[in-house]
């Protein structure tokens, strides 16, 4: 850039009130526009892939669904997947239904989540609690079949360790219905309110070729109108289950919201039908093998697209697992976002991407002649 | 908005939707997996607890049939449950209070 000595630097992070987590951008701005922004990331490296080689393949389990508190028992899924596809292990049928209906919950919480804290980062504080009110039924929910409410820690490698009798599918339908009509409350506010959708439409837009050429992910590339959605492949029980992407194609921010809202009505179809056509069987096989020989294994979080990417040598360790968090591929397309847009507009775009920066951090660059 | 309206006169009249926690204590769901407890009667010392735990949060010590346990260590998984095969530890569902102090909590025969 050649003016770049006359402009202003904001540096935005890495702690700031508007952002859930630490990442920083600095912003070069003239008078209010935004003219660059420069993505700085690195500030929550845990080692956990390093971690994961040191460890025992099974105790990876509890240290995966760890990377990311919000998307966790996805992480142990693709985790598990991995490791069963690396050991030529078959799950049986009503552990796929059961990862399938966990995951969604999981997909429920943290979109209900991220709708109340865009809500409250656009200055809607009133829905931001009526929202959370509502994500109480799905945590309550998870707690009761799961055992806690976050970190869920129920899945096996072979399946899952905790089965669902009638009495609790009964009480899942039930609050899937309750839970609709809650969101039916407040999903008008999200598409029609005039105060909202002047902070959202035509912000942040990122046409359909800029979103496949940056490489975006999840809800973001969905949003401008791209069907790219991991259960297409089918993984777990999405196959039998009809399952159809939501697609929105006004490519803005407003857009993202939709594409999440009418995500949890997916998810509670998704939940619905696969209790009543969940079959009767074993939960869980025995895996006596080591993993060996290498994998790849990709899967749906609410954020996006995860990727795994295994190396066994038949012993008990590991010797490469690999992670791409959805976060990552999602930051160029942010930044791409954020040019010609106002200050004010930053909260409302950076929210949008629903950045998760803890599940992002895989690697720390040093600058060797900087130190 | 005419259903935010609603909404005000529900929490106008109605229960409010928190609990006045210090007061009032939280009961947890019934699944709920809380603290562990060995029942050193059943427990043969065998380790398979202290293998499977993935954050080493268990000791066992054979000679002198103790285990240690750490409750600021455990993440509540019940990897360990699940492993007894003399189903010597029984799972609560309450959860762990917080503690001024680190203990580490001792079970002996």
């Amino acid at each position: 850039m050649s003016n770049e000595s006359k402009l202003t630097v904001i540096p935005f992070g890495p702690q700031h009130p508007v952002l859930p987590e630490p990442v920083q951008l600095q912003f070069y701005v003239d008078e209010e526009k935004i003219v660059d922004v420069k993505p700085n990331i690195g500030y929550i490296h845990r080692g956990i892939e390093r971690a994961a080689e040191l460890n025992d393949y099974r105790r990876n389990l509890y240290l995966c669904e760890r990377i990311c508190g919000i998307c966790n028992i996805i992480h142990g899924q693709t985790y598990a997947g991995i490791i069963e596809k690396l050991t030529d292990t078959e799950i049986p049928i009503r552990a796929k239904y059961l990862r399938t209906i966990w995951a969604e919950l999981a997909r429920l919480q943290s979109h209900l989540l991220w709708l109340g804290l865009f809500a409250e980062a656009v200055g809607f504080e009133s829905l931001f609690m009526k929202v959370w009110r509502d994500r109480e039924l799905v945590l309550d929910l998870t707690e009761t079949t799961n055992g806690h409410r976050i970190h869920l820690g129920t899945t096996l490698i072979g399946g899952v360790n905790k089965d669902m009798d009638d009495k609790l599918a009964s009480r899942y339908i039930n609050d899937m219905d309750r839970l609709e009509k809650e969101i039916d409350d407040w999903a008008d506010v999200f598409r029609k309110d005039s105060s909202f959708l002047s902070k959202t439409v035509g912000l942040g837009v990122l046409p359909k070729r800029d979103a496949i050429h940056s490489g975006a992910v999840g809800p973001v590339i969905r949003a401008s109108g791209i069907p790219q959605d991991m259960r297409n492949n089918g993984y777990e029980a999405y196959g039998e289950l009809d399952f159809k992407p939501v697609v929105h194609d006004s490519c803005d921010v407003q857009g993202r919201v939709l594409v999440r809202l009418d995500e949890c009505y997916s998810s509670i179809n998704i939940i619905k039908r696969a209790i009543n056509q969940m079959p009767d069987g074993p939960i869980a096989v025995n895996n006596e093998k080591f993993p060996e020989g290498e994998a790849i294994y990709r899967t749906e979080q609410p954020r996006g697209e995860v990727f795994y990417y295994a190396k066994g040598n038949g012993t008990i360790h590991l010797e490469r697992l690999r992670i791409r968090t959805p976060t990552l591929p999602n930051i160029p397309p942010l930044l791409s976002m954020l040019v010609g847009h106002t200050v004010s507009d930053i909260p409302a775009i950076v929210h949008s991407i629903d950045p998760c920066m803890s599940c992002t951090e895989r690697i720390t660059y040093i600058n060797k002649e900087e130190n | 908005m005419p259903n935010f309206l609603n909404n005000v006169l529900e929490n106008l009249f109605g229960k409010p939707a928190t609990t006045r926690y210090p007061f009032e204590k939280v009961k947890p769901q019934p699944g709920t997996r809380g603290e562990i407890r060995f029942n050193m009667q059943k427990c043969d010392q065998c380790q398979d607890c202290e293998r499977t735990c993935p954050s080493a949060a268990i000791k066992v010590y054979p000679e002198e049939k103790k285990i240690e346990w750490n409750p600021f260590k455990c993440i509540y998984c019940h990897a360990c449950v699940r492993a007894c095969m003399h189903e010597a530890i029984e799972p609560m569902i309450n959860v762990e209070s917080p503690d001024y102090l680190k203990t580490i909590k001792t079970f002996e025969s």
